[in-house]
């Protein structure tokens, strides 16, 4: 039953997409066009990216509050690795983004596994260093589109049955996430470490070193966002995507994942981006002004926390063996 | 001091052996200087009161808990349980008393988490899982549908689910940890058939009771310990019960229940008809001034559901509440103290204490509105109070000002029936009292329950021990699966009519 | 132990007063201000002068008297991240008021009442409907400031009246300006709410363990609602100085100050867990924070090179210690 409802959560996510498209569409007629809809995921790739690794780490009782950092200093350092040499081939900049990401993810979950401090202190700390370090690397100066390769800006603009190859490689992390997710040994035990820690204990799963895999995951996807957002955006400087780890954050409550942990799917992370991504590109469309696009994520994180905590309020212990009538009392309470 | 032989000598060799295990935790020394040995095709029986060890002993041998000395030897190689993951490699597995598995996954992955089918790319072999997990709970004779999420079972379900779980692993040594606590006859008996299947496969058991008659049935060797040491160990057969109670006690075989018969006064609380949507139903009984109120069932049963609605913690969905004849709403806890009612709860260290503050601060904490002045704290006054209830307890702790958490079991359990004292209660509800509580205190314990009881204190006493409810209670509800099995007043009591009732055994 | 006295004496306390005061974290917080404050005044012959140390609490009032409020919050194991956010909307609402002709008094009392209006609503959201604090402020975090930005888009409100610039750039007597001694009085109301009332001690028992608190019969939600609205009204009174002080205001207003004001109470020696702490340690943290940054500022150090100096410094006195520990267990064992 609660399987069903676990489908139906993210059913409801599709269904409240579609209908959002469809009253767009009503506006504007060219909104839900194939064209726009590849536009619209394309534009929300990065976030799902994102959404997906702070998923990872949500799910296992922690939080990231540095992705959006991880994201500016990856970005600013291979920004001016182009830059500085040109004939660098790109597959090795990628190499050097997924590597430097990874490091920034392993040093938040070094002091979240041997030191056991809390991930929000942790994070909170190096969301201000890494930033930080971006600015010491750059001294402030902006890497400009003349300054980067065509190939570094042009390969994740490159159309593949319509879809820009940045789109595409959203598609492909989210069905890597997927397998990791569900069919590995440490997908299962990120979910195990965050339902239970205790029992995780008991089942011979490392909870610390768990939760240290989940931030370089973290890490690592954020810093390949390093690269997607500055050759999307043709500029690398200090403060790009301040903030944004708030919207991962949001993308991960939108979709059903619980931050108290153990409790979440890669399609939910995927359905709460793509959520967010719609109305941001819708705003401009239904002629609402783009600063208003702030208080409606806000009210939809709220609405979807209440939402979330219905569904996953305790039951308490289940006693009387004859659940029939008291599943019934539990519909009307 | 009676001397009783502490071992005799056994043939074969060990398949597991502990050798001076030691295990402190501060404030306690949980195990000291402990031997105990598993033998291939045996089941082994621990014996020991609730604070004996036990529990840690099992911690130890799954690799949670690290001995702080002694050696663990399997098939004679010393070996070191580093982490739970060492223990399972060397085929050790266990059912642990709290069931710890994950409400959020399916039923075949919390049995097989850590060690589920793989397929040839190394990925979890869902279809493998889910067929395997159905076979085993089938040997188990049980119908769960392995993908189902396991917060909708049971909780006697969650125990299968936790017994095909050790059963999965391809384990030698098989560690059942208070197995039956919470099941009916029935699956007792079908536990029993796995058990002698086990050791018909050569596995070394470790059976974990504090039920003789399940104890004589299955084991074969003994194993006693008290206070954290191992005071006897053998062949089971031709033991007699009363040695082993010996061994357990220390002393002599009557516990002395410090029962107290006082003329019972008038009703002072009659709770009718009370239910819950998951938890109880139709639960009706009267507490009278002075009485002592036992109720008992098995682990799981809904007796400290029912306390914590009384208490406010929970809201009943239905039924009513009268104290003094007068009808009575109980919306929080604060509610219920104010009406009187004050409950001791069975986790200590979760819901009774908080452990991180000192002793008087806890004991003034639901009193803090005498010991204050308009909303100012008075330190002066708080000690006096906390003082007064020490001293009556005759409190073992350094100052007042040091953390319960650094108190023993004992002290803590008198810190937080201090604190209740200390309202003014008119009904005191006990949640298993004396749990993990060493032998000394506990008898404190009972003595002063007694003594509140002629004081004209009310008291509902939840308690799974047979020999603390025939001892204390003046009349007893029997609970089987959130259901009332019956009220037996003190003269109709015998340890079999309560068992039989709470297991439903008729 | 063995023969024991029928009734023993039990002291109320174990050692003197001054040597708990020795091994406290406070005083480690007061080296590490003294050692700031020398390093200053060696570093920069501008710093020992009174009124560029008066100028250099500037720094830290505002987000001071936030983060004891804060301080009471995470205490009782909640946090609220939508503080900045409140500042501001109430800033936003002071700067309508003040278009609108509002005076002074009024202002003052717009600019509180947003402020705790805001924290009413995160109250009701966290106390009333039980859910998790991180999540909820976020979004009430995205809401506000989102309110800021429909209102305010990309312009801004000027034009306090006069009188109004005192609460941020007025003096009461010599070197103390009206912030530094708002500020002052704010630590001792605090601190005597904290550490002398019933109401402290439950806050206490709440962040230590929330269960053992219900059922000692303490009204758990109704004081952490009082939390939040307590939290909200100071993020409003921090809104009334910051505005006064700034004499405009911008949507982005006092952005990012949430991370600067948790720092500060964990750098304050709050445990982010809950439970303890005091405000006499938010107090010195306060002046760390405003030593360090005033200290970079003489040497001409850049913003964001200093937020890397604060993080660093939240990181490593949070995790200094507890190596230390580590160690010398290792030591012993």
């Amino acid at each position: 039953m609660i399987k069903q409802l676990f489908k139906f959560r993210e059913m409801l996510l599709v269904v409240i997409i579609a209908m959002l498209l469809a009253v767009f569409s009503a506006r504007s007629p060219g909104f839900a066009k194939p064209g726009n809809l590849a536009n619209i995921f394309n534009d929300t790739s990065i976030l799902i990216i994102l959404a997906l690794g702070q998923m990872t780490v949500i799910l296992t009782k922690s939080i990231d509050l540095s992705v959006a950092a991880n994201v500016a200093f990856t970005g600013m350092a291979i920004g001016m690795l182009n830059a500085a040499y040109p004939a660098m081939p790109l597959a090795l900049i990628i190499l050097i983004a997924l590597g430097t990401g990874a490091v920034l993810g392993a040093i938040n979950g070094l002091f979240v596994w041997k030191l056991n401090i809390p991930s929000i202190v942790v994070t909170l700390g190096t969301l201000t260093i890494y930033r930080g370090m971006a600015f010491v690397l750059s001294g402030g100066a902006w890497v400009n589109a003349h300054q980067m390769t065509a190939p570094f800006l042009q390969t994740p603009r490159q159309l593949f049955f319509g879809l820009p190859l940045l789109g595409w490689t959203a598609i492909v992390i989210v069905a890597i996430m997927y397998v990791v997710m569900s069919r590995t040994f440490l997908g299962r035990a990120i979910y195990a470490s965050g339902g239970n820690p205790t029992a995780a204990v008991y089942a011979g799963i490392d909870v610390g070193r768990t939760r240290f895999y989940a931030f370089v995951i973290s890490g690592t996807l954020a810093g390949l966002c390093g690269y997607l957002w500055v050759s999307r955006y043709a500029v690398a400087y200090v403060d790009i995507a301040a903030g944004f780890e708030l919207d991962t954050v949001a993308a991960c409550v939108i979709g059903g994942i619980s931050t108290l942990g153990g409790i979440g799917s890669v399609a939910g992370a995927v359905l709460g981006s793509l959520f967010l991504g719609v109305i941001k590109n819708a705003l401009p469309v239904i002629n609402i002004s783009p600063f208003s696009q702030m208080a409606i994520s806000g009210s939809v994180i709220i609405a979807a926390v209440i939402f979330n905590a219905r569904q996953e309020r305790r039951r308490g212990r289940i006693i009387l063996r004859d659940r029939g009538a008291s599943e019934q009392i539990e519909v009307t309470a | 001091m009676n001397k009783i032989a502490l071992s005799e000598p056994l043939s074969e060799t060990p398949l597991l052996e502990m050798r001076g295990i030691s295990k402190s935790f501060p404030g306690v020394k949980a195990l000291n200087d402990v031997n105990i040995a598993l033998f291939p095709g045996m089941v082994t029986a621990l014996i020991g009161e609730n604070g004996a060890g036990k529990s840690t002993l099992v911690k130890i041998l799954t690799g949670i808990y690290q001995s702080d000395e002694g050696e663990i030897h399997v098939d004679g190689e010393p070996v070191a349980f580093a982490n739970a993951q060492d223990a399972i490699d060397f085929g050790v597995t266990a059912i642990h008393q709290e069931t710890v598995l994950f409400d959020e996954l399916s039923v075949a992955e919390n049995i097989f988490l850590g060690h589920a089918p793989k397929t040839r790319l190394g990925f979890v072999n869902w279809k493998a899982v889910n067929a395997r997990a159905l076979a085993l709970l089938h040997s188990l004779e049980s119908n769960i549908d392995p993908r189902t999420r396991l917060k909708d079972l049971s909780i006697a379900q969650r125990h299968l689910v936790a017994i095909a779980r050790a059963l999965s692993v391809d384990a030698r040594i098989v560690i059942m940890d208070e197995p039956t606590a919470a099941l009916s006859r029935k699956e007792v008996d079908d536990l029993f058939q796995i058990v002698k299947r086990l050791k018909a496969q050569g596995k070394a058991v470790l059976f974990i009771s504090h039920k003789f008659d399940e104890v004589y049935e299955i084991a074969d060797h003994y194993a006693v310990f008290r206070d954290g040491k191992a005071v006897g160990s053998g062949v089971l057969a031709g033991v007699g019960q009363d040695e082993i109670v010996k061994l357990m006690v220390g002393r002599s075989i009557e516990h002395a229940f410090p029962k107290v018969e006082i003329p019972l006064g008038e009703t002072v609380l009659s709770v009718d008809n009370y239910s819950h949507p998951t938890e109880f139903r139709h639960i009706s009984f009267a507490l009278k001034k002075g009485e002592i109120f036992g109720i008992y069932g098995l682990v799981g049963a809904g007796r400290s559901e029912i306390c914590q609605s009384l208490f406010g913690v929970t809201r009943p969905s239905s039924g009513s509440l009268k104290l003094n004849g007068k009808e009575l709403v109980i919306h929080s806890p604060a509610d219920a103290i104010k009406a009187g009612i004050v409950y001791v709860p069975e986790e200590r260290g979760r819901h009774g204490a908080v452990l991180q503050l000192p002793i008087y601060q806890n004991i003034s904490l639901p009193s803090l509105t005498r010991t204050s002045r308009s909303g100012f704290l008075r330190a002066a006054e708080e000690f006096a109070l906390a003082r007064k209830y020490a001293e009556r307890f005759d409190l073992r702790a350094a100052a007042l000002s040091i953390p319960v958490g650094n108190l023993s079991g004992g002290n803590q359990q008198k810190v937080v029936i201090g604190k209740w004292l200390a309202t003014h209660p008119k009904i005191l509800i006990l949640d298993e009292p004396t749990k993990g509580i060493d032998i000394g205190s506990k008898a404190a314990v009972h003595a002063f329950i007694s003594e509140l009881a002629g004081e004209g204190l009310s008291i509902i006493m939840v308690s799974s021990e047979l020999p603390e409810i025939l001892g204390m209670s003046d009349r007893v509800l029997v609970m089987r699966e959130g259901l009332s099995a019956g009220v037996y007043e003190r003269d109709h009591l015998s340890a079999e009519t309560l068992v039989r009732a709470a297991t439903g055994n008729a | 132990m063995s023969a024991v006295p029928e009734k023993r004496h039990i002291p109320d306390r174990l050692g003197t007063s001054v040597t708990r005061l020795f091994a406290s974290w406070e005083a480690l917080l007061v080296a590490v201000a003294a050692v700031i404050f020398i390093a200053n005044a060696l570093a920069s012959p501008y710093f020992l002068n009174a009124w560029n140390l008066s100028d250099a609490t500037f720094n830290f009032t505002e987000k001071a008297m936030v983060a004891f409020a804060m301080a009471l919050l995470i205490i009782a194991g909640e946090i609220d991240l939508s503080v900045a956010a409140i500042i501001a909307l109430a800033s936003t609402a002071m700067g309508a008021a003040a278009q609108a002709g509002v005076g002074t008094p009024g202002l003052v009392a717009i600019g509180i009442g947003v402020g705790a209006g805001c924290g009413m609503i995160n109250g009701i959201l966290v106390a009333g409907l039980r859910l998790p604090s991180i999540v909820v402020t976020i979004g009430t975090m995205s809401l506000f400031r989102g309110i800021a930005y429909i209102v305010l888009g990309d312009k801004a409100y000027g034009g306090y009246p006069a009188s109004f610039a005192y609460f941020g750039q007025g003096y009461v007597l010599w070197v103390f300006s009206f912030e530094f001694v708002l500020f002052a009085a704010l630590a001792v109301l605090f601190a005597v709410l904290l550490h002398a009332t019933n109401f402290g001690r439950r806050v206490y028992a709440i962040g230590n363990n929330e269960f053992a608190a219900r059922f000692s019969g303490i009204h758990v939600e109704r004081i952490k609602f009082t939390l939040f609205l307590l939290t909200g009204l100071m993020a409003g009174i921090a809104a009334v100085c910051l505005t006064s002080r700034l004499g405009s205001t911008r949507p982005s207003i006092a952005q990012g100050w949430e991370l600067e004001i948790v720092t500060m109470v964990v750098l304050g020696g709050i445990s982010i867990l809950g439970g303890s702490g005091t405000i006499g340690g938010v107090v010195i943290a306060a002046f760390v924070m405003g030593l360090v940054t005033f200290g970079l500022g003489l040497l001409n150090v850049p913003g964001i090179v200093m937020s890397i100096f604060i993080g660093l410094l939240l990181i490593t006195t949070i995790t200094l210690p507890i190596i230390i520990r580590q160690f010398g267990h290792r030591k012993s064992a």
